[in-house]
């Protein structure tokens, strides 16, 4: 028995398109520890983004089971998987997907709508959040006032916010700059290293994978490669 | 309520399309109330019309006379408790356009079958002992300014008199008149049938209708037959109905109200249907990312369906708010026309039924394309 915070045995994951086919992950077995901060990499295709949607809960794997703090996540209806999502899980995405019409505070105060803390809490933990991604200042503007690296120091702010146990982060610098791309990642790893948030990452980026504890490959569904970062 | 400012906020998201939107029902709300009003306006008279009494026209139509010699043959029917007589005087004040409801009665049979109808005692001696005497309504009296011992002319587009073989005749106004039951009847006014009948160039002897008050109502339908048999096979035969079926077969003939409101009615939410459940389609799939994104963080397939609807809801019930109260405020505008009238409660009602059926028409398929939206698809763009 494994005391990992996730936990994968014999994960398969397969699409029908039309009338093939497509196995994108095959029988994985995989163990991520609490405070783990892991990038996983890969050529397009490899199944990382699936890889990472199963284990956000996003997704279904086809076959296997999955664990996340000991609580199989694999077998829970839509509506339990959602709120398990909303208590454990924080989202970060490459283009970073905040809410257009809400100000940075609105979008960062989301998830917390899902809880039952008052309007005031709410709008004082969206703060705390913003001041951790030091973007406090921030609070009213809206995504279109903001510049790239400010819009994804939001997303991670709503990430966050809720506290979860799990950051997963689907290429959260493939848009955007070195510089702002380092400071993102710098970021990361202080939340990892700082806070203990364990973070899964995917990226295309090997100098982005340098800031995680482990990086993962996986190539054609399957985990191929595994190494100790040096940072 | 924690979700309304997202919820409100995802509905302007493009402000310009939600406005011409909104505008679209809004309008589409001031017709249905203004349309609906008019029509409750008109069927409030047949509304308020008396179980107790009787109209009796010639059967060929309301515009053909009938003897006067038929009163005391009605009055000797069993069952009738009293008749009077009036005849329709097309009349109109300056322009033809001012219309105003004017009817030659005799006093003395008439008042007494229309209890409705307030007048002093001094109003109707006066009447009596005046030949051009005329009591009028208290709201024409308002109209146009006048006061009792005016003498008013007045035009009729059916009646010329006889001494000059024009239509244009003179009333002293002797008293007023008012009918708490409903001021739109004080719209009109009463003359003697006798100055009448001696002054018209043509048609002497004759009335437009009688009036019948029956002494029990439930045997109302048995008097009307008795009525009709006396006259049958004569040159006048009569129709004898009660003064609802009356007033129904009266505003029947302007056409079918009721059917036309509808009508129209039904173009322009069947319309808005299309064009609104079009428009919010759009906004759904505009926003699939987003709502992705909401499913994402952990709102559940039919949390995320239930702003969708609410949306929808939102939409157009603010704009059936807005419609409606506009109509209200037109129908003052519109009191030449219909006379005294308010947009009707059960029309408001209606209306925010129709809102909300609308809306729920309309977010069916948003409704059911976000309940079915797979988070991993949306995102991926698929």
């Amino acid at each position: 028995m494994s005391d990992a915070l996730v936990s994968l045995r014999g994960v398969t994951k397969s699409y029908t398109r039309g009338k093939e086919t497509v196995q994108v992950l095959e029988a994985l077995d995989l163990d991520i520890a609490q405070g783990d901060f892991l990038a996983l990499m890969g050529p397009s295709g490899s199944g990382k983004t699936t890889l990472l949607n199963i284990i956000g809960g996003l997704d279904k794997p086809s076959g296997g089971e999955i664990k996340v703090n000991g609580e199989r996540i694999d077998t829970l209806s839509s509506g339990k998987l959602a709120k398990w999502r909303a208590d454990h899980v924080g989202f970060v995405f490459q283009f970073y997907n905040l809410l257009p019409v809400l100000s940075a505070q609105r979008n960062v105060e989301l998830p917390l709508l899902l809880t039952k803390l008052s309007a005031s809490k709410r709008k004082e933990h969206a703060q705390v959040a913003l001041d951790i991604v030091g973007l406090k200042d921030r609070a009213k503007h809206k995504p279109n006032e903001l510049s790239g690296g400010q819009a994804q120091r939001v997303a991670i702010a709503r990430a966050l916010v809720g506290d979860p146990t799990l950051l997963v982060c689907d290429e959260p610098t493939g848009d955007l700059d070195r510089a702002t791309a380092d400071e993102i990642l710098t970021l990361l790893q202080e939340l990892n290293r700082t806070h203990g948030k364990t973070i899964i990452m995917v990226t295309h980026d090997p100098k982005a994978a340098e800031y995680a504890t482990h990086t993962l490959h996986l190539d054609k569904g399957r985990l191929v490669e595994s190494a100790e970062a040096a940072g | 309520m924690k979700f309304f400012p997202l919820i409100w906020a995802s509905l302007w998201r493009k402000k310009a399309r939600t406005l011409l939107t909104l505008l679209s029902i809004v309008v589409a709300f001031l017709l249905f109330g203004m349309l609906q009003g008019v029509n409750s306006a008109i069927n409030r008279g047949v509304e308020l019309a008396n179980v107790d009494r009787l109209i009796t026209i010639n059967k060929l139509s309301l515009t053909e006379p009938l003897p006067i010699s038929y009163l005391n043959q009605i009055r000797a029917v069993p069952g009738v408790e009293g008749v009077a007589y009036a005849t329709w005087f097309g009349s109109y004040y300056q322009e033809p356009q001012q219309f105003v409801f004017g009817s030659p009665v005799d006093p003395e049979l008439y008042l007494p079958l229309v209890p409705e109808l307030e007048i002093s005692d001094e109003a109707v001696n006066k009447l009596k002992q005046t030949r051009t005497g005329a009591v009028v309504g208290q709201a024409l009296m308002d109209k146009y300014s006048w006061s009792v011992g005016d003498r008013i002319p007045i035009q009729s587009s059916i009646w010329t008199k006889s001494s000059d073989g024009t239509s244009n005749w003179e009333f002293d106004i002797v008293g007023t008149y008012t009918v708490p039951s409903d001021v739109n009847q004080e719209q009109g006014f009463l003359f003697n049938h006798t100055y009448f009948d001696e002054a018209r160039a043509f048609g002497n002897g004759t009335v437009g209708w009688y009036l019948i008050r029956v002494g029990d109502p439930t045997q109302a339908a048995q008097v009307a037959q008795a009525v009709d048999a006396l006259f049958a096979n004569s040159p006048a035969e009569t129709k004898t109905q009660s003064e609802k079926e009356f007033s129904q077969s009266f505003i029947k003939q302007f056409g079918d109200i009721n059917f036309i409101v509808t009508a129209i009615l039904g173009a322009v939410f069947f319309t808005l249907l299309f064009l609104t459940g079009n428009t919010m389609m759009q906004s759904v799939r505009e926003r699939v990312p987003e709502l992705a994104v909401l499913k994402t963080l952990g709102f559940t397939d039919s949390t995320v369906t239930v702003f969708v609807v609410i949306e929808s809801l939102l939409l157009c019930l603010f704009a059936a708010v807005i419609g409606l109260g506009l109509s209200s405020l037109a129908f003052p505008a519109m009191k030449d026309v219909i006379g005294e009238a308010s947009l009707p409660t059960d029309v408001i009602i209606a209306g925010l039924l129709a809102a909300i059926l609308l809306a729920l028409i309309i977010a069916l398929i948003p409704a059911w394309r976000t309940l079915r939206l797979s988070i991993v698809d949306a995102l991926a763009g698929r």
